[in-house]
């Protein structure tokens, strides 16, 4: 018998707490729900969650509130940002803002499960890492890089040009990989919307988010016939995209410089 | 006050009055010196008349006076002052005593050395002998009322034979003896003098009255009209008129004023054309917000709890797919939502390999009731070898969608057809391809969106001829000719074209038209190569290496043909603007600028033919390979 996981949705809608909740159950994770950000608080001082899926419209707190809240009072459960407002600032303001992931409403069944299943692996990984502090679990992004959420980094070329990839912790998240479904060169991509998809052993699908906004200028054909660069070297060999950016300047100040990671 | 404000404030009255004050000085005081000169010399010569005059009668009387025969000097005398001209005629002696006059009644009387004959030689002590002829003759007038008289004194000298006669001998020591006083009336003269004054005065007024009409005249023609056109265009501008326009424009600065005045409202209707647009886009982009939330977490559980019963009920393949329509209906659901938020972001078609065939017959179903009650007898004329393109399966399906839909409203309640064919077809991309974005060699864009030409934004170029100077917009199509010269301009190769904006060359200096030989025009097209053009346009080579490398394109043609009441050729060219709507309180006018919109980011081609009340033609061309993509 594994050791029970427990996830706090937070919306105040219903039938939103119903679907997600269904979702976790159905996939053996024991669920609590509220319907505002106090009760929340009040929720996580009391018993202790492995994941939170958070609403950002919710009366009284919004999302980005709560965000700032956990933050102040130093709880690290990691945060699923979710809202039928799914605009890509939303997206991008939260994954800012310390959530590890942004999911827009509606979701289908395997999106949620996926999202989920990363979240729930990202929190054991951090756990782990709190338990045994000498090992290096995650191989930390260089420290030139900038990152969106802990999932997706960029680094500038040298010739104006702009390397995408996926950083370890975001491999680590996942299962094996199986498949990469890249887009084409020349094809756009918009900050904060799905940039490749990896199917990975386990059946499930995951959505990378593009870092910045660009046009395609060449995908790493190397990745399809040996995925395991990402995971052996997921900042140099292992990039996916090289991007011609379009709003560099505006979407960098949304990311986080990955020297902020060395402490 | 005011009216006398208001009426000399206007320009056109201060232009006159300064004109008009200007002719005056320079007339009057031109008349003023041709009267004093004709005057002048009219007087001069009555002058030389007078004295002519004097110098025979003290000639003819010089004899008889040495013979003194006193009755025969008066007889004389008497005949000459008879002439109307003559005043009078009196000889004086030393002593001032009239002697002879033609007035008899003043003989004996005595003239005070003051008075005006005498003054000129007396008018110092010692009299004066000589005098000059100009002080010799005096104007005066015996009363205030009556004409001028000239007199002219001419002394009578001492001579031998005077002292030495018979009858009286005058001392020899004398030198003058007496004086001949003449006298003729001015009348004449002063009337003739006075004819030239209203003469010169009656010129001045009529040609200062002219030059006040003549510059009213025309300060009325080119300053009054084009000033109050202007304030009319202004109040109008004012009240909220964006669409008038100031015709009639002169050529000269106001005419400039003019013409930039329309320009100013042309650009002023379009921002405030954007910024309604805007307006509505953020208001529109208000609702999509409230909306996308209200919807989405509803679809959340459609969709989550649709992909359940998908799991649940995997042993009954009936259900199976009435539920996949479920789960595949809200996932459009969902884009269109997304669409909807993305609306004001210009969201970018999420492209992947579709099958049009498919998307046609996804549309139909959504329109398939809306068909059967109006009577629409729908044919599908597939082509079932037609390739898959890559295209937004969700844009497209909207672009169909929006024009079934379209076509059901056109055909109405009384039925009729709607015919959707789909083929492939290849053309030559000359014709075809526009050019959406050209630069000059230090990167000014030549694009003029004010100049269309064919409903797209031309390219403008500066062009100098032999002696001519102005500016071309060429066919934004490539291998079209449907060139604006802005100037008269012959064709020859004596030809430069620059950029509008620096001025520098377009020509290129190494290459020749492949035709005439002529000089060639060399245009940057972004990421796209260079297009080259014969210069002189004697001939229409054109030739843009980068399109022409792609070879033939290869195009899936959609046509969408209706039975309706058809589009009046004065809307056809402006369906797919913004806005622009039949339908009144129905049609929201988004819809065709909206499709047009997305066949464009598909580098696609849309295009409409329509006969009223006979039907309607859409065609839609969205490219295979997409190769030629703009950037």
């Amino acid at each position: 018998m594994k050791e029970e996981v427990k996830i706090l949705i937070i919306d105040d809608e219903e039938v939103v707490i119903n679907s997600i909740s269904k979702i976790a159950t159905l996939e053996g994770y024991s669920v609590d729900s509220v319907l505002d950000a106090f009760s929340a608080l009040q929720k996580i001082f009391s018993s202790k969650y492995d994941l939170i899926i958070c609403d950002i419209m919710l009366p009284g707190m919004d999302g980005f509130q709560f965000l700032a809240e956990l933050e102040s009072k130093r709880i690290e459960t990691p945060v699923v940002m979710t809202t039928g407002y799914s605009t890509i600032e939303n997206a991008v303001k939260s994954l800012y803002n310390g959530a590890i992931e942004f999911i827009p409403k509606p979701f289908t069944v395997d999106e949620m499960i996926s999202v989920i299943s990363r979240g729930l692996r990202y929190n054991s990984i951090m756990k782990l890492k709190k338990s045994n502090d000498d090992s290096i679990l995650i191989v930390p992004c260089p420290a030139k890089y900038y990152r969106l959420g802990y999932s997706g980094w960029i680094n500038k070329e040298h010739d104006g040009s702009v390397l995408i990839g996926a950083t370890d912790s975001f491999i680590k998240t996942i299962d094996l990989i199986k498949k990469i479904e890249l887009l084409s060169v020349n094809e756009k991509l918009t900050q904060a919307t799905p940039a490749v998809k990896f199917e990975t052993v386990d059946g499930l699908v995951h959505q990378l988010y593009s870092v910045i906004s660009g046009i395609i200028l060449a995908c790493n054909d190397r990745l399809m016939d040996e995925p395991e660069l990402l995971e052996k070297d997921p900042y140099f060999d292992g990039w996916i995209y090289r991007l011609v950016p379009t709003e560099l300047d505006y979407e960098m100040k949304l990311l986080i410089p990955c020297s902020s990671d060395r402490s | 006050m005011i009216l006398v404000r208001k009426i000399f404030g206007k320009i056109s009255l201060k232009l006159i009055g300064v004109v008009s004050a200007t002719a005056i000085i320079i007339i009057g005081v031109y008349s003023y010196f041709n009267v004093t000169s004709q005057s002048d010399v009219l007087l001069a010569e009555v002058e030389r008349h007078a004295n002519q005059l004097s110098e025979s009668v003290k000639n003819s009387t010089r004899y008889v006076m040495l013979l003194n025969q006193r009755d025969h000097i008066q007889e004389m005398i008497n005949r000459i002052g008879k002439d109307p001209a003559i005043d009078n005629v009196r000889i004086l002696n030393k002593e001032g005593e009239i002697i002879y006059s033609a007035h008899p009644e003043d003989i004996g009387k005595m003239l005070d050395k003051q008075a005006e004959s005498c003054y000129a030689c007396h008018a110092e002590n010692k009299a004066l002998e000589k005098l000059p002829i100009q002080q010799r003759t005096r104007i005066f007038k015996t009363h205030s009322d009556s004409s001028r008289i000239l007199g002219i004194i001419n002394p009578i000298y001492n001579e031998k034979s005077c002292s030495q006669a018979d009858c009286h001998a005058h001392y020899a020591n004398a030198k003058v003896l007496g004086v001949l006083d003449i006298t003729i009336s001015l009348s004449e003269v002063d009337e003739q003098i006075h004819q030239n004054e209203i003469r010169e005065i009656l010129f001045a007024v009529i040609a200062i009255t002219a030059i006040g009409f003549i510059i009213g005249f025309f300060v009325k023609r080119w300053v009054d009209h084009p000033v109050r056109e202007l304030v009319s265009a202004t109040d109008q501008v004012a009240a909220g008129n964006l669409n008038y326009i100031i015709k009639n424009l002169s050529s000269d600065e106001l005419g400039t004023l003019g013409k930039s005045f329309n320009n100013m409202i042309k650009k002023l209707d379009e921002t405030s054309q954007q910024l309604y647009q805007s307006t509505k886009m953020a208001s529109l982009g208000q609702l999509a917000a409230g909306v996308a939330h209200e919807i989405n977490n509803p679809l959340t559980g459609v969709l989550t709890y649709s992909s359940f019963l998908l799991k649940r009920t995997k042993d009954n393949p009936q259900m199976q797919e009435d539920l996949n329509v479920i789960v595949r209906e809200t996932m459009r659901s969902r884009e269109i939502v997304k669409g909807l938020l993305d609306f004001a972001r210009q969201s970018t078609p999420k492209k992947s390999s579709i099958d049009v065939n498919n998307i046609i017959n996804h549309a139909i179903a959504v329109v398939n009731n809306q068909l059967k009650l109006n009577k629409v007898n729908l044919v599908r004329e597939f082509d079932p070898s037609l390739p898959k393109i890559t295209a937004d399966a969700n844009q497209i399906q909207q672009v169909f969608l929006n024009l079934f839909v379209n076509s059901i409203d056109a055909i109405g309640q009384n039925g009729g057809s709607l015919i959707i064919k789909t083929s492939q077809i290849s053309l030559s991309p000359r014709g075809i391809t526009q050019i959406k974005n050209s630069v000059c060699s230090k990167a000014h864009s030549l694009m003029d969106s004010e100049h269309k030409i064919g409903g797209m934004t031309s390219l403008r170029m500066k062009i100098k001829s032999t002696d001519n100077e102005g500016y071309v917009n060429i066919d934004p199509v490539y291998g079209n000719h449907r060139h604006y010269f802005g100037i008269a301009f012959d064709k020859n190769n004596n030809v430069n074209i620059a950029c509008p904006v620096c001025d520098i060359s377009l020509i290129d200096k190494n290459s020749k038209c492949h035709e005439c030989g002529g000089p060639v025009y060399k245009i940057q097209i972004p990421n796209q190569g260079f297009i080259e053009g014969c210069a002189s346009f004697k001939d229409d080579w054109q030739k843009w290496d980068f399109v022409d490398r792609a070879g033939e394109r290869k195009f899936v043609e959609i046509n969408v043909t209706d039975t309706g009441c058809g589009i009046s050729p004065e809307n056809l060219n402006k369906i797919f603007e913004p806005f622009f709507s039949t339908k009144g309180q129905r049609g929201t006018g988004l819809g065709l600028s909206v499709i047009w919109g997305i066949i464009d980011n598909h580098n696609g081609s849309i295009t409409v033919e329509s006969k009223v009340s006979a039907g309607t033609t859409f065609s839609i061309r969205l490219p295979q390979n997409d190769l030629l993509r703009s950037i």
